[in-house]
């Protein structure tokens, strides 16, 4: 007696993994780098990517029924997540709720599916939603606050919300008690205004490596990075030409004069380095895909980071580098074509 | 062309190092469950249906007629660049007919189908007993007539790729035992079973090759193996025979894999492993080999796997070539109650089979029955995120998801330039592809896309060449008639000697009037 089967393509092998699980991977590594956040800046922190949250899978579902796609596989690939949650890293803890609303339409709905959707951005969506809001609301975006420990004003739950929602502080004095420079801030304005940095890193916002609290929250990141090269979600590549070019860059201005070049650990240790070598700058859709286009990419990333730095107008230059090296991507991708087997 | 240097040092090279290739897959092994029992060979099925059409390429033609009596061992099937087709046994044909051939197409195909005796009666066979003394031409035919091919998947006739290699200077025979393909244990149990065969093959096809070295390379896994064939190549005429393990990582067993494991260095694109000095051949046709060539035993059974979470009692049989899958699977005890897919093959390369009713063929080394957690395909595919883990694993080190983009916007020219015709189809980048695109079905399109639009310019351009030829011919033509008016012209010019031409022709004429009219008694007719 015969039996006859359905048929299927070779291989006849059940897939080890998926897009969600590469993306909760990502959110998982995030984890310390968030609660060291949190931490040293209160649970403004945690409001913001909450919010953003919401507003990315607000407009991601948006998108997806205008589109005509499916919404299961899509909302549930935390991909629109995880762009939420590295733009949320990236504002100052107690921006208005509506700096995410704007950011995230940029990201979710331009950036993201007017290019095609998952896998067809061209450009990082976390970035150019942060870019947008960066540029369009310098004063809501750099109105930062301090480290906890270093401010002088107790910012209980209930201050922290009003302050969200209505964009108004709710203490005497307003937004200039409560905001301080960050310590990227103080260095680019110290140095131009003609001030050493022996001098300025006597600032109680400076610590051991980067700013007080921030180093924390940098080795937080790297803590979830190593996880994620662990994991192979991540190369090597990207992460290691980011941080080894911002340290080559960075040291022979620090050699040749100390008292104006930060020294190369507080440049990796500053703004978001760490952050955008493990997180933002591997981001697979819109960065290299062979492995020596990858180090070009992180190359590239760590050298406009620093130039910006030392040049541009604003103190960091972490989301203008990735957006940059996100247009270069398809031409490093040609010249660094792997050589073939046998070829 | 190698340089004679490099050649030279290779010789002592090949499998005295082992080295690494790009990428690949550390995949379950699931391999013990069927190599428990020894090889049986199964009772003599009913019918037994011999397909035409054995590998790619053209179907062999049927020798025989429906009721014809054959003999075992009797030519039934005759292909000129192919490899021939045996009778299995002794028997009457019952039927020349279309039936389900075991075949990646999938499709039905001429089949011989025969009805055994049980008398199991030879033909007579022809050994070549003094192989040593015997001539290499002499042996390839015998490889010849005996039908062998190679019998690790790909069918490629035996004597064609000992002629290639006759025609290329070979130092190093690669006998490959490396069955990188999970489940699969056919050659293992062949390694295990028949050691001095494999190593009497290897021996005669190095004499065929003018090789110096073999190299049987097995997977680091094969203990039980390495010692029996060690054993076996201890024998007074076996220098230079080693046994080499591989480190077992998917795909190790591929011919460029494994050479590349061997001797560090890579085949070149579009070439073969005889560039490098190099011929490779599955351990299996080796074994057929010294039968075909000491027994005189045409390739009329494999050994074979019957495995997979679907069978209930998976193991090894000697089977002859048209005997079905059921009649198999039966003797294992049939199906477990999930089973949802029928392969041939292993899980990464095999090709699904529609029904059991598929008949064991040279290329067949393993029926694979697996169930719906096994292949588990109801999983969404997603777009590409372009994460790179199916780069990394390529052992052909391609960029599959630069490949998938081309080929699905048809950009052919540059899925071209990213060497589309360089994926050996191994399925890693499939399988670690978080978004579950069926990367190897997209590229087997693309390739199928590209033979054809091959195809297409080459008739493009016959008809291109056909058509200047034409115009050529033409022209040709249209010059020398007007030489011809020309040549006239001149001549009626010219007067002198014109009215003698004239009445010429005249009298030609009227000659030729009277003879038709002398074969002609009845008169003129219409037709002059």
């Amino acid at each position: 007696m015969t039996r006859s089967f359905p048929t299927g393509a070779a291989p006849h092998v059940a897939p080890q993994t998926n897009v969600a699980g590469v993306m909760l991977q990502v959110l998982l590594a995030l984890v310390p780098g968030v609660l060291a956040y949190a931490w040293f800046f209160g649970p403004g922190v945690l409001i913001q990517i909450m919010l953003a949250t919401v507003f990315a899978l607000f407009f991601e579902a948006l998108m997806l029924r205008w589109r005509k796609r499916k919404l299961k596989p899509f909302i549930n690939d935390y991909s629109a997540i995880v762009t939420a949650v590295l733009f949320a890293l990236c504002i100052p803890p107690l921006a208005p709720w509506w700096i995410s609303c704007v950011a995230m339409l940029f990201a979710i709905v331009f950036a993201k599916h007017l290019y095609g959707g998952l896998g067809q951005n061209v450009f990082n969506p976390a970035m150019v939603g942060y870019v947008v809001v960066l540029i369009s609301f310098p004063q809501a975006m750099t109105a930062w606050i301090p480290p906890l420990f270093l401010s002088e004003v107790e910012l209980g739950l209930s201050t922290v919300l009003v302050t969200i929602f209505s964009g108004q502080v709710a203490i005497a004095g307003g937004w200039d008690t409560i905001t301080q420079a960050t310590p990227l801030d103080l260095l680019k304005t110290g140095i131009e205004s003609g001030r050493l940095l022996p001098e300025l890193s006597e600032s109680p916002v400076f610590g051991q490596l980067g700013g007080k609290g921030w180093e924390w929250i940098a080795s937080g990141y790297a803590l979830g990075g190593i996880y994620l090269l662990y994991k192979r979600v991540i190369g090597w590549q990207v992460p290691t030409a980011v941080i080894a070019s911002v340290i080559v860059l960075s040291l022979p201005a620090w050699l040749i004069d100390p008292a104006t070049n930060p020294d190369p650990l507080q440049q990796v240790f500053s703004g978001a380095i760490v952050l955008a070598a493990f997180f933002i700058a591997t981001d697979p859709v819109s960065g290299c895909v062979s492995n020596r286009g990858r180090l070009v990419f992180g190359i590239g990333v760590g050298l406009i980071t620093l130039v910006i730095r030392r040049w541009g107008g604003y103190p960091d230059g972490v989301a203008f580098a990735v957006l940059l090296m996100n247009m270069t991507a398809p031409m490093i991708d040609r010249y660094t074509r792997p050589r073939m087997y046998g070829e | 062309m190698m340089p004679l240097t490099r050649q030279k040092k290779l010789v002592h090279e090949a499998g005295a190092r082992i080295h690494h290739f790009h990428g690949g897959l550390q995949l379950r092994h699931h391999k013990k469950v069927s190599c428990g029992d020894p090889v049986a060979r199964p009772p003599l099925p009913e019918l037994l249906a011999v397909p035409m059409l054995q590998h790619a390429g053209n179907a062999a033609t049927p020798l025989v007629r429906a009721g014809e009596s054959v003999l075992k061992g009797q030519p039934i099937g005759r292909c000129t660049p192919c490899a021939q087709i045996h009778s299995p046994v002794s028997g009457v044909v019952e039927a020349i007919e279309d039936r389900l051939i075991t075949h990646p197409s999938g499709k039905t195909g001429k089949c011989v189908v025969i009805r055994p005796d049980g008398k199991e009666q030879w033909v007579d066979l022809k050994p070549i007993s003094d192989w040593k003394s015997a001539s290499p031409e002499s042996l390839i035919m015998q490889m010849q007539d005996c039908g062998l091919a190679g019998l690790g998947g790909a069918v490629f006739p035996t004597h064609r790729k000992a002629r290639d290699g006759r025609e290329s200077q070979i130092h190093t025979l690669v006998l490959n035992g490396a069955e990188c393909e999970p489940w699969i244990s056919c050659d293992e149990m062949l390694m295990r079973e028949q050691p001095d065969k494999i190593v009497l093959g290897a021996r005669i096809l190095r004499k065929v090759l003018g090789a110096r070295h073999v190299v049987i390379a097995i997977e680091d896994q094969m203990g039980a193996v390495e010692s029996a064939l060690s054993r076996a190549a201890e024998c007074a005429e076996c220098q230079n025979i080693s046994v080499v393990k591989v480190p077992k990582i998917y795909p190790e067993g591929g011919e460029r894999q494994l050479i590349q494991v061997l001797t560090g260095m890579e085949v070149p694109l579009g070439g073969r492993p005889s560039q490098l000095g190099m011929v490779c051949q599955n351990v299996a046709t080796a074994a057929a080999v010294a039968d075909a060539v000491v027994e005189g035993k045409p390739l009329i059974e494999r050994y074979i796997t019957v495995t997979g979470h679907g069978i209930v009692n998976p193991r090894n049989f000697l089977a002859l070539f048209g005997t079905s899958f059921s009649h198999l699977v039966g003797l294992c005890g049939g199906y477990t109650q999930d089973v949802a897919r029928l392969v041939v093959g292993g899980p990464m390369m095999g090709y699904p089979v529609a029904s059991d009713a598929s008949p064991v063929v040279k290329a067949s080394n393993c029926i694979l029955a697996l169930t719906f957690d096994d292949i588990s395909d109801t999983q969404v595919e997603m777009p590409c995120i372009r994460c790179g883990e199916c780069a990394r694993v390529c052992p052909a080190t391609l960029l599959p998801q630069q490949l998938f983009a081309q080929v699905k916007n048809e950009l052919w020219a540059e899925a071209a330039e990213y060497g589309l015709a360089a994926c050996i189809e191994c399925g890693c980048c499939d399988v670690v592809c978080p978004s579950h695109i069926p990367l190897v079905e997209w590229f087997r399109f693309g390739k199928g896309e590209q033979r054809k639009q091959a195809r297409e310019a080459e008739a493009s351009e016959l008809a291109r060449k056909r058509f200047e030829n034409r115009e050529a011919r033409l022209t040709k033509l249209k010059l020398e008639r007007a030489e011809k008016m020309q040549r006239r012209k001149r001549m009626l010019k010219d007067k002198s000697g014109q009215q003698d031409r004239i009445k010429a022709s005249i009298e030609r004429a009227r000659n030729r009037a009277l003879k038709h009219a002398a074969s002609n008694p009845e008169g003129p007719t219409d037709d002059t």
